[in-house]
């Protein structure tokens, strides 16, 4: 037993040079890349990495590009690492993938109804249906991981994606507008309204272009839905994984 | 008539002698060198297009590229030549219209350490035209066909050794600096003869042993010290000085084997431009942990300084500082910052940084502003004699700088660390109009995110740049105030030029594959 353990210590120190090293990926990970992907991979701000398959990177060819070139523009690309270590962050989101996958507790179906009671519909789209104001949700299980989910239901303010911004704009004919920023450079500004209208404005000929740090359009359900129903709905939404 | 404007044409289009370079101002139709003129001002002496017309400018022109272009063009007597990674293409100025184009394979096995695959431009000597390609050579050309006449390796690739920028053509020779900073290289600038490609000097940025500053290097980091020179330099024709940045010592953020000041990194080198050898040196920032390249066109100019006239040489630094120094000396003369930075309480009387403890990389990762791509960088400053204002492109951007262990081995990243955005720290940029001789902010136009694009100013009155989020503008060079813009589709990381033709002046900006021609 502990002559075996020696002979595949040995080998495995032989090999050190070339073989990948989980430990050594788990330390990149957690300093570079666990702000977005959760300390254990299981997601935040970015998509949660502890399952089998990854959509945008289906094999370990396309995980290490994905690590070392990133994904434009949400993710950048870890450049500066060695084809060694980017080997090793790879072999570390490979290692999460054989966690099994969280258990919710909600049903699916009931979160379904309690999505369209609660009108969400209304500013977020599903495969089509409803308004495009708020984030698409269509694939939002894919990208979100339960705990995220929740967090954005009960406060969504506490848990903006990075770069979003709620903006209040008046023209130069007193018109006004509120809406998402779509986009934006150093002239114009491009925004969705509750109605999913675009807007695009020079910004030098606005009357007032107020950015609403730290605000969303949407509600925050704390103290109006909890328990089984929050549940529910956060077990129907990471239900939604996309196109299969 | 018509002959005769041909055979005039084709005359004057055959021979760019040294002279000529040395006299650019006094044909401001073409733009005849990387900068535009040897001191390195990027400055159009034409005055066509002014604050009151700029709004008139429309594309006369485009050009697609195969790849991201950075492309500085050179224009000379109605032809337009462009470089891009291993390629390069002579263009008709009126129309875009190509008269030829040549090109060399990029080997499979090259790979591109800590960079793009990129080229900045070509450079152009009497009947010749010079570029710098990615598998480290140096081709001349013949300006008329397109043709290779020389042909010289600079520097073997597989190790790491790369060229991205545009050479330095100077008086009958062609200089050239290296990348492969992340790549542990040992760093030079070379110097070939136009006619028959032999090198005529190097000059290593890190001494060997024996050689003074060779003890700013522990033990035997200085045979992967880094030390790279990939942005092209300047020059004074009067002494014959080729002035050049160089960038960060390797591994670039593990500098626990590299004890010492690591002698010429992160330095601006004063050379002969006929022996290569170093005339004065000033480093920016010793034992750089931070990967701040000092890799910037150098700045020449005269002013006076406390009531003398001074011939001085300006350079606004990765590291978030300002810099003016004596250029027949090194002195230092005036320092100042020009963009937030966390990491030096300022600059002592010799322009040394005072450098704030705990600011240097570490495992759990260490905030400083700026970020490893700096406050500036390759992308080129301007100078205008009218307003002696230097303006300068500011990335405003902080980042979480983490030191890992880093193990050297040859053709492979040796950088002991990295980066990570740091969260919270809102990113923005500017452009902003500096007092050349003191730093001093005159104006600043701020920009939605930080830049990557290179300045432009006229002597119509005008400053050109462009963002990452495509917009090519115009600012009034006085007060910073936007006149004009134009969204291109690509992201601008590139040098803008001017240049004229039949009597209409032209401002030319490559964008993500593009080249834009303005005019009105």
């Amino acid at each position: 037993m502990y002559l075996w353990l020696a002979i595949a210590g040995l080998a495995a120190a032989c090999f050190a040079q070339d073989t990948p090293d989980v430990d050594t990926g788990r330390r990149i990970f957690e300093s570079q890349c666990a702000l977005c992907h959760g300390q254990t991979g299981g997601g935040g701000r970015g998509p949660a990495l502890n399952r089998p398959k990854l959509a945008k990177a289906p094999d370990d060819a396309a995980l290490r590009r994905v690590i070392s070139e990133g994904i434009d523009p949400e993710m950048p690309g870890a450049w500066q690492l060695h084809p060694r270590e980017v080997g090793s962050v790879a072999a570390y989101v490979h290692s999460l993938g054989a966690v099994p996958p969280e258990i919710l507790p909600g049903d699916p179906q009931r979160g379904e109804a309690i999505y369209s009671g609660r009108k969400c519909a209304a500013c977020h789209m599903i495969a089509g249906k409803g308004q495009g104001f708020g984030p698409e949700l269509t694939d939002i299980g894919a990208r979100r991981n339960a705990a995220y989910l929740r967090a954005a239901i009960l406060k969504p303010a506490a848990s903006l994606p990075a770069g979003f911004q709620y903006v209040a704009a008046t023209t130069a004919a007193n018109q006004s507008v509120r809406g998402i920023r779509v986009n934006e450079d150093s002239f114009t500004i491009q925004l969705k309204d509750a109605g999913g209208r675009f807007y695009s404005f020079r910004k030098s000929v606005l009357k007032d272009l107020r950015r609403l740090e730290g605000q969303t359009p949407m509600p925050a359900f704390e103290g109006q839905i909890g328990g089984a129903e929050l549940d529910d709905l956060v077990a129907y939404l990471a239900s939604l994984k996309g196109k299969p | 008539m018509k002959w005769y404007a041909m055979l005039v044409c084709a005359a004057a289009w055959a021979q760019v002698p040294y002279e000529r370079i040395v006299d650019a101002t006094k044909e401001p139709q073409n733009w005849l060198t990387y900068s535009g003129n040897y001191q390195g001002h990027r400055f159009s002496p034409l005055t066509q297009v002014t604050p009151a017309n700029v709004s008139g400018l429309r594309v006369q022109w485009a050009h697609q590229f195969p790849d991201r272009a950075e492309v500085s063009p050179l224009v000379v007597d109605g032809v337009m030549y462009v470089s891009g990674p291993n390629n390069a293409e002579a263009l008709d100025v009126r129309t875009g219209r190509r008269l030829w184009s040549w090109s060399r394979p990029i080997p499979k096995d090259y790979r591109n350490i800590g960079f793009g695959r990129v080229n900045r431009g070509p450079a152009i000597l009497d009947n010749q035209i010079f570029v710098a390609t990615l598998d480290c050579y140096l081709v001349a050309l013949d300006a008329r066909s397109g043709l290779e006449r020389w042909l010289v390796k600079v520097e073997d690739y597989k190790p790491g050794y790369s060229m991205t920028l545009a050479p330095l053509a100077t008086r009958g020779k062609v200089v050239v600096g290296v990348s492969g900073g992340e790549a542990g290289i040992r760093g030079f600038v070379d110097a070939y003869d136009a006619r028959t490609g032999e090198r005529s000097w190097r000059f290593y940025t890190i001494p060997g042993p024996g050689e003074p500053g060779h003890d700013s290097w522990a033990g035997d980091s200085w045979k992967t010290g880094g030390g790279s020179t990939w942005v092209t330099g300047s020059y004074d024709p009067e002494t014959n000085t080729v002035y050049w940045g160089v960038g960060n010592p390797g591994p670039d953020w593990n500098a626990d084997s590299r004890a010492g000041d690591n002698l010429y990194t992160c330095s601006l080198v004063a050379l002969d431009g006929d022996t290569g050898k170093l005339k004065w040196h000033f480093q920016f920032t010793p034992h750089d942990s931070h990967d701040w390249d000092s890799t910037h066109v150098p700045v020449l100019f005269e002013a006076d300084v406390r009531g003398t006239r001074r011939k001085l040489v300006a350079v606004a630094n990765r590291n978030a500082f300002y810099y003016v120094l004596d250029r027949t000396t090194g002195e230092f003369v005036a320092g100042r910052p020009y963009a937030r930075q966390t990491w030096a309480k300022g600059l002592d009387d010799r322009g040394r940084p005072i450098v704030i403890p705990n600011t240097e990389p570490s495992p759990e990762g260490t905030l400083v502003w700026p970020n490893l791509n700096g406050a500036t960088v390759w992308f080129s400053p301007a100078f205008s004699p009218r307003t002696q204002l230097l303006y300068v492109a500011v990335r405003e951007i902080a980042s979480v700088y983490f030191k890992r262990k880093a193990e050297y081995e040859p053709g492979t990243f040796f950088a002991g660390g990295g980066e990570a955005s740091a969260p919270g720290e809102k990113a923005s940029g500017a452009i902003r109009a500096l007092d050349a001789t003191t730093g001093q902010m005159r104006w600043e136009f701020p920009m939605h995110s930080a830049p990557w694009a290179g300045v432009l100013a006229t002597a119509g009155g005008l400053v050109f740049s462009g963002s990452d989020e495509g917009n090519f503008f115009a600012l009034d060079a006085k007060t910073g105030k936007p006149l004009w813009d134009f969204q291109t589709g690509g992201r601008v990381a590139a040098n803008p030029i001017s240049f004229a033709v039949d009597g209409k002046q032209y401002i030319a900006i490559a964008a993500e594959r593009t080249l834009y021609v303005f005019g009105l």
